[in-house]
Order: structure tokens, then C-alpha cells, then sequence
């Protein structure tokens, strides 16, 4: 399983995303993102946007970097739904991600809610066992 | 709620003490009914003691009968911190920053509107963009952006969206003057930009509504509201993606900078920094240039509305009535002044998830898009009890993914329109998040307010028309 929503959240959403290494947890979180926000089958992966990021913990980067994808969604009036995920690990973690998307179209992508901001409200990243969970809630 | 160190202390009132928990500088106070209580979730007694373990708080961190939970804080959080030497949390305001509701009232009655509610709903659908990547017709530049964020409402008005006397009738006149736009990132700049004048998603939305019953004749006369079976709009909105990133951007920053002024807090959501600092000052600014956004942004879609029920009824809008009645704000923090242990002092008062209940002041409390809304006044009592403050709306107790698999939208829509509500909505599944059954009555709600006083309740509206993102 790529990602499930979570059923217990009263004002907003959230999801819980999965992955046996880093970059697909980064790539099934930001699917489970945008899931939330439309049918992402429906999203042709067209147009190329690139997230660059440096962060000390894995936590902090899935944050800021779910951030920016929310960010360039009001910017550029963007969905997404295909991403090609490069984590490296240093010193920090280095993170290179393209996204391919395109113009949100009222039509065509069936259109759900609005993400506003990730939240810390048990925002989690955790390797369990043989495989990386990450646990987001959303705000709508 | 299981907990059983709530206190029953008074008909509407649940106390849970200081000692509950380590670090509370006041008791938490719940104004409800036992119903309501037994229904909030254990959550919110745990966020509330942890706002009530804030530096520099007085009398009581206050939880409202719609309250529910949040991020750091519950919705329908309210509590007083000293200007002095107290803090301003941007948790305990919110992340939509001047998430607010307006009321408009109108000449005509349910039998002008009847026969044209579907072409006014219609219109009013394709007219105001709501919905996930909607783009306002205002596309401003970065420097006209700044001037909106500047002057609110005022800026509206300016640019030909509505009259001046409107603005005699928002919350701060729709300007709060403290704003100050260089205290707000390039970052939330660029996400506001194409936001200008949309409605949104989620639980916003604009309304067409008759009243249905009149508590108060004369209040409701002095605010506009004189039969029932008139006409009304009601439309709640907020400060859309920028206010968000002002939100995000100084939570962030706000957790970084603790250590600084050496406090720690309970949930990391509830970071703050000393009002009075720069970083305290910082945020304070740019909270009010996000509160003068959204002001502009119910002020341009207030022109629209006017526009559309004068294009369908083929008459000057102003022949209409359309006139505002008041716009209130739910997220935000004010300096305000009370009187506590005898003498008068300065706090800022957090309300999120919550209305300012001034004497004399409307309140506009949106219920459920099935259940309806009121109209009520504010009291001395609730400058007394609640630092002048009372509940937002309803609040919700179902999650929205447990909501959509209870119903689908189009069933909703359909059901709806057979009890008479026409309803268009951009997201189908955002519909079924938002059925009445998701959502605590608006009933029990408002009979706390009116029971205890901190608002009295003035008019009753039944919703026959409703357009959502």
C-alpha cells in the first residue's frame, strides 16, 4: 500500500504514507498529498517543477518539502502526480525531487479539497522495521 | 469526553483545575451544556490545559460550547495573555488568519426569490471562484498586493468593490492599521496573489437564507432583520493560502526562537514568543496584514454578490437592499482591555475558532449548510465571563473522510434539494465532507450562548441556497 487517508480527524485530513526506502516514502506522500486534493489519474504529468532541499532530519525535510508542494500548487496553480525522488544522505539530507504536473483544471481533475499547510499535529516519520511510515495531517 | 476531573461549577460552565496538570497558570473553563460536553472529544481537554499552561495568562483559558479539536489549541480556544509580560502564539489564532463570516440583508422576500433561486445560485456559482486552484478576477501586482494587505476592506472600496458605509459595519472597519506588509514573506505574497476575492473550500461557503424566527424584534430591526421569510446572504470565508504561509512561516520561526526567551511549551503548535518582543511584534503585524486580506477578499465577493442579484432581478442592487449587516472575525489575536482582580489591564486576547461578542455587536454563527444559522447580539456579560467572546459556528464531530463514506455527494445534493436547498458545489466529495450530520447541532449550541449570556439570540435563518468550493 502506497498511502491510506485517516479516518479519526475531525476539522481537516490527513494520511499515512509508506515506503521500503526514503524516496519512495517521499514519492507516496506526495501522491497521498494530492490525492487528497483531486483524482491524480487524471493529472498528465506534463509540465516539470524541481523542489531542491538540505535538512538535518528526515522529519524536517518531508515537512518542508510537502510544504513547498503546497506552495507551488497556489503559486502556479499546479497538481501533480508523478515524481521522481533523489534523497542523498551526508552531513544532511539532500533532497532533489521532480514533479510532474499540470494547470489545475476544474473539468478535467475532479476536484476534491483545498490543502492549505502541512501541520506538526502528529506528524511522524518512522523506519518500522523493514520499511519507512510517515504520518500527516493536513490543514483544509 | 470520559475525563472525570471536569468540575460541573455553574449551568454552562465545566472547570478543569490547575492542578491537572503541571505548568497550568490558570484553570480551563468549558462554556457548555452536559451534552455538548459529553461529546467533545478527550483531546480537547488535553489541548486546552496545554494553552492554559501559557506564560502570562489570566482568568481562564476558555474552551467554547462548539469547541473541537485543533492544532495546539482546540477550535473555539479562547484566553487573555498579558501584554506585559505575556505571549502571542500564532497556534492559538489559527492558520487561516481572519477565517470570518458576513452577513448581508436584503429587501426581498422567499416569494421573489423561489422562482429564481436556481438561476441566482447558478450565477453566483460561475460569478465567485471557489474550489481547489481557483484564480480571483483581481490579478494584482506584488505592490498592489502590499496595499491590500495594508488597507484591507478600505483598498476594496477604493477599487470600486463596494461603498464606503460598508465598511462601518466589519470588525476593525475592515482595516486593522497595525498591519505591516514588509513583515510577510515573498512566499506567502506569491500563494496570495491569484487568491484575491475566491471563496475557497472546505467548510466555506456563501448562502442564500430566509428567516425563519425573530427572538428579538427590535435588535433584529436595528441590524436590518425585520420579517421573517426575508431574504439574506451569508458567507464565510478567510484569508485563503496567504494567510496560511503567514501562519506556517511564523509557527516555524516562533519554535526555533523559544529557547531564546526560555520557554517551553506543552505542544510545539502552541510555540510563541513574548508579545512584546520583536519577534512577539513581528507576528502581530503581519497576522493583521493576513486579517486584511481576507476583509478585502469578503469585500470584493460582497461586490459580486451584489452584481449577480442585480443582474437576475433586473434592478440597481442597491434597489435590493443588499446592505451589510456586520462581518465578524474568528482567528485572530487583539490588545483589548478588562477588568481583572480590580483593576484594568491590557491583554491580548486569543480567539480562534471563535467571535468577539462586544455589547451590542451582531454575531453571526453559521451552522451546517442543513441546520441553518443565527444572528445574536453581544452582551456585557461575555466582557465579564469570556473576554468578550463566544462561539463561531457549530464545530465538527465526524471526521471528513468517515463523512464521505456515510454519504455520496450527489445523493446529498439531491436530498437537499428536495428539502429545498439548492446547492452547487465545485468538489462533489467536498459536498459529502460537509453534510449536517458531520457537525454538532447549532441548536444546542446557541442555547448555551443565550443561556449563560455572552450573546443573545436576535434571528433565525433556514438556508435555500448555497454555492461551495
Amino acid at each position: 500500500m502506497r498511502f491510506k487517508f485517516l479516518d479519526k480527524i475531525t476539522a481537516d485530513a490527513g494520511f499515512e504514507a509508506y515506503g521500503k526506502t526514503e524516496q519512495k516514502l517521499f514519492e507516496n506522500a506526495s501522491l497521498a498529498l494530492f490525492s487528497l486534493m483531486c483524482d491524480i489519474k487524471r493529472v498528465e504529468p506534463e509540465v516539470k517543477k524541481t523542489v531542491e532541499l538540505k535538512r538535518k532530519t528526515l522529519e524536517e525535510l518531508l515537512f518542508d518539502y510537502l510544504d513547498e508542494l503546497i506552495f507551488l500548487k497556489d503559486r502556479d496553480v499546479m497538481v501533480f502526480s508523478k515524481f521522481g525522488v533523489e534523497i542523498n544522505k551526508n552531513n544532511n539530507y539532500d533532497l532533489y525531487i521532480k514533479a510532474f504536473g499540470e494547470r489545475i483544471d476544474t473539468e478535467k481533475h475532479s476536484l476534491l479539497v483545498d490543502v492549505k499547510a502541512v501541520t506538526k499535529h502528529m506528524f511522524k516519520v518512522e523506519k518500522k522495521g523493514d520499511h519507512y511510515k510517515a504520518t500527516v495531517v493536513v490543514d483544509i | 469526553m470520559s475525563n472525570l476531573k471536569i468540575q460541573k461549577v455553574g449551568e454552562y460552565q465545566y472547570l478543569i483545575p490547575k492542578t491537572y496538570k503541571k505548568g497550568m497558570v490558570v484553570d480551563a473553563l468549558i462554556i457548555a451544556s452536559q451534552k455538548l460536553v459529553d461529546s467533545m472529544e478527550d483531546e480537547v481537554i488535553e489541548q486546552i490545559t496545554n494553552v492554559a499552561c501559557l506564560p502570562g495568562l489570566v482568568r481562564y483559558a476558555f474552551c467554547m460550547p462548539d469547541g473541537h479539536v485543533g492544532y495546539g489549541c482546540p477550535i473555539g480556544g479562547v484566553f487573555a495573555s498579558r501584554v506585559e509580560d505575556g505571549i502571542i502564539s500564532p497556534g492559538a489564532v489559527g492558520f487561516d488568519i481572519n477565517c470570518g463570516m458576513r452577513l448581508m440583508t436584503t429587501h426581498l422576500s422567499i416569494d421573489d426569490i423561489k422562482p429564481r433561486i436556481e438561476e441566482l445560485v447558478d450565477l453566483l456559482f460561475s460569478r465567485i471562484p471557489a474550489g481547489v486552484g481557483s484564480t480571483g478576477f483581481i490579478k494584482p501586482s506584488k505592490v498592489e498586493f502590499k496595499q491590500i494587505v495594508e488597507k484591507g476592506a478600505e483598498w476594496a472600496v477604493e477599487a470600486g468593490f463596494g461603498r464606503t458605509k460598508d465598511l462601518e459595519n466589519i470588525e476593525e472597519n475592515g482595516k486593522i492599521t497595525h498591519a505591516d506588509s514588509d513583515l510577510i514573506s515573498n512566499r506567502a505574497v506569491e500563494r496570495g496573489l491569484l487568491q484575491v476575492g475566491t471563496l475557497g473550500s472546505g467548510n466555506h461557503y456563501l448562502e442564500i437564507q430566509v428567516v425563519e424566527e425573530i427572538f428579538d424584534p427590535i435588535v433584529s430591526s436595528n441590524f436590518g432583520i425585520h420579517n421573517k421569510g426575508q431574504i439574506v446572504v451569508m458567507f464565510h470565508c478567510g484569508s485563503r493560502g496567504f494567510g496560511h504561509q503567514v501562519a506556517t512561516d511564523y509557527l516555524n520561526a516562533f519554535e526555533k526562537k523559544m529557547d531564546k526567551y526560555g520557554i517551553k511549551v506543552r505542544d510545539n503548535q502552541l510555540a510563541c514568543a513574548p508579545f512584546e518582543s520583536t519577534d512577539g511584534q513581528n507576528y502581530y503585524h503581519a497576522m493583521a496584514g493576513a486579517c486584511n486580506l481576507a476583509f478585502a477578499n469578503r469585500q470584493v465577493i460582497t461586490h459580486r454578490v451584489r452584481e449577480v442579484f442585480s443582474k437576475v432581478f433586473g434592478v440597481d442592487d442597491k434597489k435590493l437592499g443588499l446592505e451589510l449587516v456586520y462581518d465578524v472575525v474568528h482567528n485572530i489575536a487583539k490588545v483589548e482591555k478588562y477588568e481583572i482582580d480590580g483593576g484594568e489591564v491590557e491583554v491580548i486576547v486569543h480567539r480562534k475558532g471563535a467571535t468577539r461578542a462586544f455589547p451590542g455587536q451582531p454575531v453571526i454563527l453559521g451552522g451546517s449548510m442543513e441546520t441553518g444559522s443565527y444572528l445574536l447580539v453581544g452582551t456585557q456579560k461575555a466582557m465579564q465571563e469570556t473576554f468578550g467572546s463566544t462561539a463561531h459556528g457549530s464545530g465538527r464531530t465526524m471526521s471528513r473522510h468517515a463523512a464521505k463514506r456515510h454519504v455520496r455527494g450527489e445523493e446529498l445534493q439531491k436530498k437537499m434539494k428536495k428539502e429545498g436547498i439548492y446547492v452547487r458545489s465545485v468538489s462533489y466529495a467536498g459536498l459529502a465532507e460537509e453534510a449536517g450530520f458531520a457537525y454538532k447541532d447549532i441548536h444546542d449550541v446557541v442555547e448555551v450562548l443565550d443561556g449563560f449570556g455572552i450573546s443573545k439570540k436576535i434571528a433565525y435563518f433556514r438556508p435555500i441556497g448555497n454555492i461551495k468550493g
